[in-house]
């Protein structure tokens, strides 16, 4: 069963078998408005925690996402370069931005659960 | 494109589509097929052919269309525009004031209107001189030590600066890696550093809208080259650290780069020299009243402290013993001189210069200093008669520029974007939207000091009309504007995600 952790810069990572599948939170999408472009690390590069690793653009900013964990790109989700809409349609899924290969699982410590980054958003309201 | 003459978007209840004088206008090309003519040259005659080959094929489809037809369409397109001469303008950080006509007859003055870049300096005496006065306004007003003016807008001229950063670093023996840039700093502040090959690190916003000054000092590193701010902020806050910030950054080996987009709140009162900038570039396009966006070409002449002086770029003017000079190459500037090469042909857009020049002249310096504070107070004043209908993220008092943020839309169903569609069928230029990014669904208005009370007081009523209209659940209102205009809401969407970027003949049936 993949656990799934929060980033304060609204990321998303769930991790299964030393993999993370990132992706921006339902909440990020909504700030954001229409995504329009997303811009995808290249597989095989090495990311340290905190790198921007990605760019989002839709109507209103383009903002970067930040890799939650260091590790090494294993995957990207070809799919946004002509459906770039899957990350409002489906943010916390189909939406997905990149896999990671996690080098330090400890990292995941410093991320929230479902319910502290809720908890973190209503905050923000 | 298939809809040459159908316009479903603007509904008129007349035949034509058109509304009264506002008239539906298809492309030059959906206009005119290859049949028609406009000119008609005689067809040469016993002309040896020397293009080896290289003759055209084909055709080239270019519309075939009389003057009067081209003319109409170029009129009728420019009757479309918004500009600072038919209404109020107040896009925040843009300072859209009022573009004096004396400019313009200065500028088209027989004799300075017809020069020509090629001609030789001994003839052009009088546009060098016309140059070199702009740059001893621009170093006066700053106090600065060098100036260049071949940038050819903002950006250019931030270009210019980090460039001019980086030189200076190099020849230090190391060009080091880093830009800072406050989150509240303009966005070409961080594309600027990037194609320097910077890596940009942002700097937070405090709750107050300003620097965080511990932020800042935990960033700075014998990494870092220089420091990007824009003062006033794009919060429309002085930085009023500016000058730790300044000594924090020469302290680390680095160069402080002022965004001078702003300078309109500071001009004629505050001596950038003072702040310890070591460059900043001068939109000419804002704060010296020259046309700007569509209306025309910007200028962005920088200033630079001593320290950043030597490392200007190439063309400059200078004052010889047989009147002025245009220095055009190294050998030209002399050994102190490091020029770190050449930002644009030629020497840049003189007849920006000139308008500038003209507005610098008429205005004099107390009218430079009576210029920025009726800026700021109109800024207040606009700060003051909205604060309590909209939302303003910062207490004031503001610089030239007052921000809100949509804390006021909260739960009526109307966005920042629909309450600015609404401002166009009233009549008016809306105001910067969602930026700075550091408030939620930002309204920035800058109203310059060019407008009237009145011109005020009509935009205050009409924005407290259209939030009194939000909060009283109207929000269809909102969700159906624009309107009046030749196209109704367009889909930003779609346009950003597939763009038609070029007209192309419809494909054959």
């Amino acid at each position: 069963m993949a656990k799934l952790y929060f980033s304060e810069e609204h990321e998303w990572i769930s991790v299964e078998g030393g993999i993370g599948t990132v992706g921006i939170t339902e909440y990020a999408q909504e700030q954001l408005g229409d995504v329009v472009f997303v811009e995808l690390p290249e597989v095989g590069t090495a990311i340290e925690k905190g790198d921007d690793v990605a760019v989002v653009e839709s109507v209103k900013a383009a903002s970067e996402v930040y890799s939650p964990v260091s590790g090494e790109i294993v995957e990207i989700n070809e799919d946004l370069a002509d459906a770039p809409g899957q990350v409002n349609q489906s943010a916390e899924g189909d939406g997905w931005f990149f896999k990671i290969k996690l080098s330090d699982e400890s990292e995941l410590d410093d991320l929230m659960n479902r319910k502290d980054y809720d908890a973190f958003v209503e905050g923000l309201e | 494109m298939t809809e040459v003459h159908v316009f479903p978007s603007a509904p008129a209840g007349t035949v034509s589509g058109n509304r009264g004088l506002t008239v539906e206008e298809p492309l030059l090309f959906e206009m005119g097929g290859e049949a028609g003519c406009g000119v008609d040259l005689p067809e040469p005659r016993d002309v040896p052919d020397h293009l080896t080959g290289f003759a055209r094929k084909g055709r080239i489809g270019l519309p075939g269309l009389s003057e009067p037809q081209v003319v109409r369409h170029y009129t009728r397109l420019s009757q479309k525009n918004y500009s600072i001469d038919a209404g109020f303008y107040p896009l925040g950080s843009c300072t859209m004031k009022y573009n004096p006509r004396l400019n313009e007859k200065v500028a088209r003055t027989t004799g300075l209107g017809d020069l020509h870049p090629m001609q030789p300096v001994s003839t052009v005496q009088g546009a060098l001189e016309a140059i070199d006065a702009m740059a001893a306004w621009l170093l006066g007003l700053t106090g600065m030590a060098g100036v260049a003016m071949s940038p050819a807008a903002g950006a250019h001229g931030e270009l210019c600066g980090v460039m001019a950063i980086r030189a200076a670093q190099e020849a230090k023996g190391n060009p080091r890696k880093i830009i800072l840039v406050p989150e509240s700093a303009h966005g070409t502040n961080p594309a600027t550093a990037a194609l320097c090959g910077y890596s940009v690190v942002a700097i937070p916003a405090t709750a107050e809208g300003r620097v965080d000054i511990a932020a800042l000092k935990a960033k700075l590193s014998d990494d870092v080259a220089g420091l990007m701010l824009t003062n006033p902020n794009t919060c429309g806050l002085f930085e009023r650290e500016v000058r730790e910030i300044a000594d924090l950054v020469h302290a680390a080996g680095a160069f402080f780069y002022m965004d001078g987009a702003n300078f309109n709140a500071l001009i004629g009162r505050v001596k950038i020299a003072d702040l310890g900038a070591d460059a900043m570039h001068i939109n000419l396009h804002k704060t010296f009243s020259t046309p700007h966006g569509g209306g025309g070409p910007g200028a962005g002449p920088t200033v630079f402290s001593q320290a950043l002086a030597p490392f200007a770029p190439l063309p400059f003017v200078r004052r010889g013993d047989d009147g002025f000079e245009l220095v055009e190459t190294r050998a030209q500037a002399g050994a102190d001189a490091h020029p770190f090469g050449r930002m644009k042909g030629f020497h840049g857009q003189f007849g920006v210069m000139l308008r500038a020049l003209a507005y610098a002249m008429s205005l004099g310096k107390d009218g430079f200093r009576q210029a920025s504070g009726d800026a700021v107070l109109n800024a207040n004043y606009l700060l003051a008669r909205l604060k309590d209908v909209l939302s303003a993220p910062f207490e004031g008092p503001c610089m030239h520029e007052a921000l809100f943020d949509d804390g006021f839309l909260k739960d009526t169903g109307v966005t920042t974007l629909d309450l600015a569609k609404a401002l166009i069928d009233e009549g008016y230029h809306p105001m910067t939207m969602y930026f700075p990014l550091v408030v939620h669904g930002a309204l920035l208005m800058e109203p310059t000091e060019t407008e009237s009370k009145q011109t005020l007081d009509a935009f205050i009523d009409t924005v407290r009309a259209l939030a009194a209209k939000a909060k009283a659940g109207e929000a269809d209102f909102f969700h159906a504007a624009p309107r009046l205009t030749p196209r109704r809401r367009l889909d930003e969407t779609l346009a950003a995600r597939k763009p038609v970027l070029r007209w192309a003949p419809p494909k054959a049936e």
